[in-house]
């Protein structure tokens, strides 16, 4: 593997700001840890949603039937089996779980797979309702002992592994493959590339970070119940915020995670009955004003200061592979 | 048979719901996700007009449906014939026009619960019984049953047997083509994409006076109609019925021999088997 001097400068500042964001709990402050908590949290899924749905354009409203899985195996787990290994047994299933979901509707349009993720949670939460309601149980304690703070530096880990898995993607052949999918899928099927395959494998990866972040946050929740763990609101807000930010760059989610974190907190205290409203603004916003999210706009700024008179030529060059 | 019955009964509602969502999908090629709100909207209407002025649900469709068409019509020329017009492939315009509808059912939603609160509204209309074949079944269940397959009829006619259905089917086949013979396309399409709107607000109306609605239900409406369609095929009238009828009864099916908590896995157990089985549609012609 070969390094440009532009990739170590990308690693630098990525290793600084991931020991800056590590170094939060130090402050002491209750308050703003539990906000980064947050925005770690969406930082992870937003990212590796990206990874996916950048390249391909499938819209995936699926998040919290995988973060409830994950949310599930830890509530399920936690007395028999130590912790670390639930966040794995969680991805495992959470991968498996897409795998599965990918060969079912992947091979197909890309209309099968929006409509199938868009009920999944629902589905395995009316399952899992359904195989309590059988035995007789309503929710699970999970009273561990693990802090705030812990959870914390085991979601900024996460995102730092998110970024290291979507930066070898975006080098390997499958990054490379996808790009030629999402550019023009009968293109790619025509040079030899499997795109059913390398649609499914990276489907794989957001399904097993979410699930993921939600083995590592069963244990903030203190009580889980089908409704909290697979609440269809965590699905959109990913959603959201990745496009928001754009997915043509790796770090482009984050961009969109933290100000629409902010927003969120600030009108659910405020207005807790108008997030619904704000979520469909905030769809509504990124289609007609940000397609291409927040990085689309710093690149039309870029590229307006670089070539001010061909202004609309490079926009429109652009646009493709965002 | 009692199963049987009942879930033939939801089963025209049903068709009703998917046959509009079908016009919008197969012909302007809006997979709208806000489809369920509309809906929602519809039987608010009815409960409206039935509790504050005692009109007939089954009159104040006569309302219900142009106001739907005029929003629908208004939705589509305002907010998606840009989305059309800008797109350079049916998949981007499939992805756009995902998260531009998304965002119109949340708004949807977001409205509704400001406008009625959370609650769950029901009411009772023609809640009395009546015998079928030695069981019985509630009056206001047969009646808009019927009156969703009157409505199934006149589509299925007027689709067939007239020139502006002439036009949407081929719209529906190729609107390339479609342009070449002739159609005026964006407007058959705007057309279309009302009408949709319309029979699904009726579809809404019709089913409030005997399911229990709320401002946030509209999705699973949604979801239900989607597979619908998929299953039926896009496009075709007559799977669309097929499928519906098929998905009430095993809705039913299951909501009364296993648990009613469990009507979305029903509904996806037949999906899965559609997608691994024949995903072109129930009646539809394997892709060459």
């Amino acid at each position: 593997m070969r390094l440009t001097a532009s990739d170590f400068r990308g690693l630098t500042l990525a290793v600084l700001l991931l020991a800056a964001a590590a170094a939060l709990p130090l402050t002491g402050s209750g308050y703003w840890l539990s906000i980064g908590l947050t925005i770690a949290m969406f930082t992870v899924l937003a990212t590796s949603w990206a990874l996916f749905s950048g390249p391909t354009h499938y819209i995936s409203p699926a998040t919290a039937a995988f973060f409830g899985v994950g949310t599930y195996t830890t509530g399920l787990g936690f007395e028999t089996l130590p912790f670390w290994s639930l966040i794995v047994l969680a991805g495992v299933l959470g991968a498996v779980m897409a795998a599965l979901v990918g060969l079912a509707t992947l091979r197909l349009s890309g209309v099968y797979f929006v409509i199938f993720t868009l009920g999944l949670a629902e589905l395995i939460r009316q399952l899992i309702t359904w195989a309590q309601n059988r035995s007789g149980q309503k929710g699970l304690y999970v009273l561990t002992d693990i802090t705030e703070a812990g959870i914390y530096w085991l979601l900024v880990g996460l995102a730092a592994l998110v970024f290291l898995a979507g930066w070898l993607i975006g080098r390997s052949r499958l990054g490379f493959a996808l790009r030629v999918i999402g550019d023009d899928e009968t293109v790619a099927r025509h040079s030899g590339i499997d795109t059913a395959r390398a649609k499914v494998i990276l489907f794989m990866v957001p399904g097993a970070v979410a699930a993921m972040t939600g083995a590592i946050l069963a244990p903030r929740y203190v009580y889980i119940e089908p409704a909290l763990a697979f609440t269809p609101v965590l699905s959109f807000q990913v959603v959201i915020m990745a496009l928001l930010g754009g997915t043509g760059r790796l770090w482009g989610p984050l961009v969109g995670v933290i100000p629409f974190t902010l927003l969120w907190e600030s009108i659910s205290s405020n207005f807790p009955n108008q997030t619904t409203l704000l979520l469909g603004l905030a769809f509504l916003l990124i289609v007609y004003a940000l397609p291409r999210g927040f990085v689309g706009l710093l690149d039309d700024a870029r590229a307006g200061r670089w070539r001010r008179g061909s202004r609309t030529e490079t926009a429109a060059a652009d646009e493709a592979p965002a | 048979m009692d199963i049987l019955f009942t879930g033939l009964l939801l089963g025209g509602a049903y068709a009703l719901i998917a046959m509009g969502l079908n016009l919008q999908y197969g012909v302007a090629r809006i997979m709208n996700l806000a489809n369920g709100e509309l809906l929602v909207a519809g039987g608010f209407a009815a409960f409206f007009l039935w509790t504050s002025g005692a009109l007939s649900p089954f009159l104040t469709v006569f309302l219900v449906a142009p106001v739907a068409f005029a929003t629908s019509w208004a939705i589509y020329r305002v907010m998606l014939l840009p989305l059309v017009r800008r797109a350079r492939s049916r998949g981007q315009l499939e992805t756009d026009a995902i998260l531009a509808t998304f965002g119109m059912s949340f708004v949807g939603v977001g409205l509704m619960l400001a406008a009625f609160g959370g609650d769950y509204f029901s009411y009772s209309y023609l809640a009395r019984p009546v015998t079928i074949l030695g069981d019985t079944f509630a009056l206001n269940r047969v009646a808009s049953f019927l009156s969703a397959v009157a409505l199934c009829g006149v589509l299925y006619l007027w689709l067939n047997h007239s020139r502006a259905g002439l036009s949407i089917r081929a719209i529906a086949v190729d609107p390339d083509s479609a342009r070449l013979v002739g159609i005026d396309v964006p407007r058959m399409a705007a057309i279309a994409f009302a009408l949709g709107g319309a029979v699904t607000a009726v579809g809404g109306a019709l089913i409030s006076t005997y399911l229990t609605l709320d401002a946030s239900t509209g999705v699973m409406f949604t979801l239900k109609a989607l597979i619908i369609v998929i299953m039926g095929g896009v496009g075709d009238v007559r799977g669309t019925i097929v499928a519906a009828l098929l998905l009430g009864v095993i809705e039913t099916l299951v909501a009364s021999l296993i648990d009613p908590g469990l009507t979305l896995a029903a509904a996806y157990a037949l999906f899965i088997g559609i997608l691994l089985f024949r995903p072109q549609g129930l009646f539809g012609k394997a892709p060459t």
